[in-house]
């Protein structure tokens, strides 16, 4: 069953050079508060996987803004000028990845598999460096799983278990990445007695903290 | 008079079949949606994690679309996570998917994601829609600025190789095909010789029709 923690908890256990998952897609269903948490920690040479970059001062955005992040791992950073702006000037690494590699690598590690096999991206730059497998005359690209440390999660309707569900196309990233990481906090825009059982996405089991108070409900 | 925006949606939405599943690209494809006629019952998907997306009807809602511009779903849509939408995208249960390109090659290959050294937006989901669906649209402006965008071979960095079934422009249409490509359809204010000029791919040049399901009245 999952713990629920305050701010203060939360920042306890940041640390220096942490992989962290972010949900959200271009800010809708990204856990702004624990955003903002990690930056007041002032926690840095992070890598950040997440959909995007965000926006300059908005989701991920944040943490980039204020230098804390070593490298990006995303699918698109085209709404974020400083992103391009910090990979250019090599104060930032970024690795792009394609939208539905990156969260198919990062289901393989939350399911225990090593890496999979996907036809997108053979014969472009993105196959640089990596393993070509035939199979049935069909070429596909070796793509290693991808966990991190911590998952941050939004967009979340929690229950007093822990389950969670997840509000319209706030969903996303969330559910892969709360099954990816060795600890996984979420960030509830509310909190009930109960899920239905059968309307359960992530079960409890996967969720580790929830953050609770000091922000509005 | 339709612009050449308005040229482009109006005739890809010719395309788009009753029960037809698609996925619109941002910019000029996003624009076809508005040129499906009401009894054509078309779904759109959303990467994002959309089946059936609609427009903003100025909701208190937490629905966007691909682009993160605030949107509504459909009677009988769903909302999807990421794996399941690219589940859709990359396993071929699109049935169309509209997007827009940097350079189009004669072999079908596609660059829309990043101009080293210059522009490096990403790929998104773009790789993944043009490796998945079942047929590949590309909309856009047939040059850039008087420079040639329809290619012998592209330049640019690939978003995939030999993908793109159909491109349409404010000037033609034309089809990629195991010889070659193939010049379909001319917008009537053009001539064929204006397009193969501003076309530095091999076009074959057979029965070309005029440009259907555009407005060129005032």
């Amino acid at each position: 069953m999952a713990n629920f923690i305050k701010a203060e908890k939360f920042k306890s256990i940041l640390r220096d050079g942490m992989s962290i998952h972010v949900g959200g897609f271009l800010t809708n269903g990204s856990p702004e508060l624990l955003i903002d948490l990690v930056v007041e920690s002032g926690v840095k040479d992070l890598t950040i996987i997440c959909n995007d970059g965000g926006y300059e001062g908005n989701g991920v955005g944040k943490m980039v803004d204020s230098n804390q992040v070593k490298k990006l791992i995303a699918s698109h950073i085209g709404t974020n000028p400083n992103v391009g702006k910090l990979m250019n000037e090599n104060k930032l690494e970024v690795e792009l990845v394609p939208q539905g590699t990156l969260v198919e690598r990062i289901r393989a590690y939350g399911a225990g598999l090593g890496g999979i096999l996907t036809p997108t991206g053979v014969n472009t730059i993105v196959a640089e460096g990596k393993k070509v497998i035939e199979i049935k005359d069909k070429e596909y690209l070796l793509e290693e799983a991808l966990g991190a440390d911590i998952a941050l999660i939004g967009g979340a309707i929690a229950d007093n278990f822990g389950n969670l569900k997840y509000i319209q196309t706030m969903r996303n990233f969330n559910p892969m990445m709360a099954t990816a990481a060795k600890i996984v906090v979420v960030e509830p825009i509310k909190i009930i007695e109960e899920i239905d059982p059968e309307n359960v996405v992530t079960p409890h089991p996967f969720v580790d903290y929830i953050l609770v108070g000091d922000y509005d409900e | 008079m339709m612009n050449d925006k308005q040229v482009i949606a109006s005739r890809i939405a010719l395309e788009l079949k009753d029960g037809d599943l698609v996925n619109l690209g941002i910019g000029i494809p996003t624009l076809v949606a508005n040129y499906v006629p009401e009894n054509k019952k078309v779904v759109f998907q959303s990467e994002n994690g959309i089946i059936g997306l609609g427009p903003d009807k100025g909701e208190d809602n937490y629905i966007v679309n691909a682009g993160g511009i605030k949107a509504s779903i459909v009677q009988g849509g769903a909302f999807i996570d990421t794996a399941t939408s690219f589940t859709f995208i990359r396993g071929g249960h699109i049935d169309i998917t509209v997007l827009g390109a940097l350079e189009v090659d004669q072999e079908g290959s596609i660059a829309s994601w990043i101009i080293p050294g210059k522009l490096v937006p990403g790929m998104g989901g773009a790789m993944d829609l043009v490796t998945g669906a079942k047929k590949v649209i590309i909309a856009m402006r047939h040059t850039n600025k008087g420079r040639e965008k329809i290619l012998k071979k592209c330049r640019l960095p690939l978003t995939a190789y030999n993908q793109a079934n159909l491109i349409v422009t404010e000037m033609a249409v034309m089809e990629v095909k195991k010889d070659g490509l193939h010049l379909l359809e001319v917008n009537p204010i053009y001539t064929i010789e204006d397009v193969v000029k501003a076309t530095e791919a091999d076009l074959i040049i057979g029965d070309v029709k005029e440009m259907r399901g555009i407005n060129n009245e005032n």
